[in-house]
């Protein structure tokens, strides 16, 4: 199965004027394919770079230095809790904490059900409403046990 | 009441539409530029001493005028020369860029056209930080309205000059901030840094001659043009013109961005904030982003304008601000950030690779009991062999925090090792659960 589709490759090709190499290109559709997929697999990677015409080693070289580029599956939903500085100060460890025990994985793991993956990352640029994390595409601030319950709850629901 | 330049219409409806934009006379400063000569742009924004908000606090109007009035290539082609935005906000304790490009894009897109026309751009791409999904959504709105109203595309404002916008989103990686780094990432590879020279002013995008500046840092031109270089210049210092949003986080009642006179004291900056967290006693502070040094409680009777700062010690790099009170284990916050150095450290020099997890390992052993005073006497040693001695400037700012807890909170450490334990960690600590993680905590 490939993982390129018309709707990606299209948008890769309305950027392509905008830059004067094909490289350029690497990064916005990396960022397309694991939008769709979710991760970046081996097949994805080599699907890239017959896509850009560049040798396989310069895509593997990409993926892995960017922490949001995932080379293996994740869950559903990808819980990723700052942890550094100013949500530390703001209790941001007790929420790793509280999300480790319901979910029953430790950081950096994904449930069984694979609907939820649990990280720590560092500072996502909203330490004013500290302590927050960003699921998916969405940033969730000034967190309470309360609040990140609620949040909790709901998308446990939306898997229901 | 302070003058606000660029967050007058925080928190308006509607406030990053093109609509609202014009009704409060957005363009205008454009228009009045194009009608200036590049180099009588460039002289405005010298006299009005705006300095780079993304850290440096490098003189825009300067740094602008290096750029090569007419560059050719080894055959005698002109060459292009490229506009680059930098919004990766990845300096933790800094969250002014998102609110800027939230509620403000126009603003950005805007002082993007002005310098473009100032410096002889043909295009401009905006790097904004791969988490950024919606505040990426809102800058390519704005780009998508300027250019149906003729401000960005074919003959800007029907003007023989032609300038685009593009915005490139990161994919998580702290030191895609430094502006080389960027410039590679940009062109779709690893973010490690160049070394310069060639600065990227000669040698930038693509291999073209390139200016990079902060989003805070455009969002401050059209205002300059608007209003004169001489109003922009007198809110500020002699060396430093204009406002500064300060993004104060912590241990404080209103955490938020305040648009503030870039000379206010960081008591005042406080007590603007609400004062310390619950009325606690203030600890230390980190007054410019998590790579300025630490200021003690004894220590923040200081202005928070770049010279000032660089006076004290620190630095106001970024404008982030984070309040420690008496319950943080100063020992615990060092550990904290220098995981954050260890994890984004590019690999590239032995100095910064090495010396990031040294000392990322070495604080962490401090902290939870194991560490010894030899420890505590090698951390300067090897801050001494990574300052100054690497491609880019991120093995110094790693230093930042390093050596002046260790220096300023000696005590602390100290006893975290005559104890073998953290003394903060009893019943009745704020955060008594806390502690660091160690399995790898990220995929
Ligand atoms: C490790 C490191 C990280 C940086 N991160 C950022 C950043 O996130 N945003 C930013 O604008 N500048 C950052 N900078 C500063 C840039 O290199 C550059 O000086 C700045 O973008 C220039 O813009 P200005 O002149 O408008 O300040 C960083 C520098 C270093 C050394
Ligand atoms: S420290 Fe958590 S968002 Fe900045």
């Amino acid at each position: 199965m490939t993982v390129l589709d018309s709707t990606i490759t299209q948008r890769i090709d309305a950027m392509r004027p905008h830059f004067p190499t094909e490289q350029a290109l690497l990064i916005p559709l990396l960022h397309e394919i694991q939008g769709k997929a979710g991760w970046i697999s081996r097949d994805a990677m080599q699907e890239a770079a017959s896509y850009l015409h560049l040798p396989l080693s310069k895509v593997l070289e990409v993926v892995t230095f960017y922490t949001m580029f995932n080379t293996k599956p994740v869950g559903k939903k990808h819980i990723q809790v700052c942890t550094n500085v100013a949500c530390f100060l703001r209790g941001a460890d007790q929420l790793v904490a509280s999300l480790e025990k319901r979910l029953g994985v430790h950081a950096g793991e994904t449930t069984a059900d694979q609907r939820y993956t649990l990280s720590e990352v560092e500072c996502l640029a909203a330490c004013g409403t500290a302590p927050c994390m960003q699921v998916n595409d969405d940033y969730h601030e000034n967190l309470t046990e309360e609040s990140l319950k609620t949040l909790m709850d709901k998308f446990d629901q939306e898997f229901q | 009441m302070t003058k606000k330049l660029l967050t007058r219409y925080n928190n308006t409806p509607g406030s990053h539409t093109l609509a609202f934009y014009q009704s409060v006379n957005g363009y205008q400063a454009l228009e009045k530029a194009l009608a200036m000569t590049p180099d009588a742009v460039i002289d405005e924004v010298k006299k009005s001493n705006l300095r780079g908000r993304g850290g440096a606090g490098f003189p825009t109007g300067m740094k602008w005028s290096f750029m090569p009035k007419a560059p050719v290539d080894a055959e005698g082609k002109p060459k292009p020369k490229f506009l680059v935005c930098n919004a990766d906000e990845g300096e933790p304790g800094t969250f002014k860029d998102r609110l800027l490009m939230t509620q403000h894009p126009h603003q950005l897109v805007e002082g993007m056209i002005i310098a473009g026309h100032a410096i002889g751009a043909t295009r401009g791409y905006i790097y904004i930080r791969g988490e950024f999904v919606h505040e990426t959504r809102r800058v390519e709105a704005a780009i998508e309205e300027a250019r149906a109203a003729g401000f960005l595309g074919a003959k800007v404002m029907g003007k023989e000059w032609s300038f685009d916008l593009c915005v490139y989103r990161g994919a998580g990686a702290y030191i895609c901030g430094e502006e080389t780094a960027l410039l590679n990432s940009l062109e779709g590879k690893r973010g490690e840094p160049r070394l310069k020279p060639p600065f990227p002013a000669q040698v930038g995008a693509f291999g073209m001659p390139t200016c990079v500046n902060n989003v805070e840092t455009f969002c401050s031109v059209p205002t300059i043009i608007a209003g004169g270089a001489e109003a922009f210049a007198s809110l500020g210092t002699e060396r430093s013109g204009g406002t500064r949003l300060f993004c104060v986080s912590g241990h404080i009642e209103k955490p938020g961005v305040y648009e503030l006179p870039i000379n206010i004291t960081l008591p005042e900056l406080i007590a603007h904030c609400g004062g310390v967290l619950g009325g606690r006693k203030l600890k230390a502070v980190i007054p410019g982003g998590a790579s300025a040094p630490m200021l003690r409680a004894d220590e923040i009777e200081v202005a928070m304008d770049f010279d000032s700062l660089a006076k004290a010690g620190t630095m106001a790099g970024s404008g982030g601000v984070i309040i420690i009170d008496e319950t943080a284990c100063i020992v615990e916050v060092a550990a904290r950030l220098l995981k954050f150095y260890e994890h984004e450290s590019c690999g590239q020099c032995s100095q910064c690779r090495e010396g990031s997890h040294w000392l990322a390992r070495m604080f962490d052993r401090i902290e939870r009991g194991g560490g010894t005073e030899d420890d505590l006497n090698m951390i300067a040693e090897i801050c001494s062999n990574m300052a100054g001695q690497t491609i880019c400037a991120f093995a110094d700012a790693v230093t930042g925090p390093a050596l002046s807890t260790i220096r300023k909170f000696r005590s602390e450490f100290e006893e975290h090792v005559r104890l073998g334990r953290c003394p903060c960690k009893h019943e009745g600590h704020a955060y008594p659960h806390s502690q660091i993680h160690h399995a790898s905590a990220r995929l």
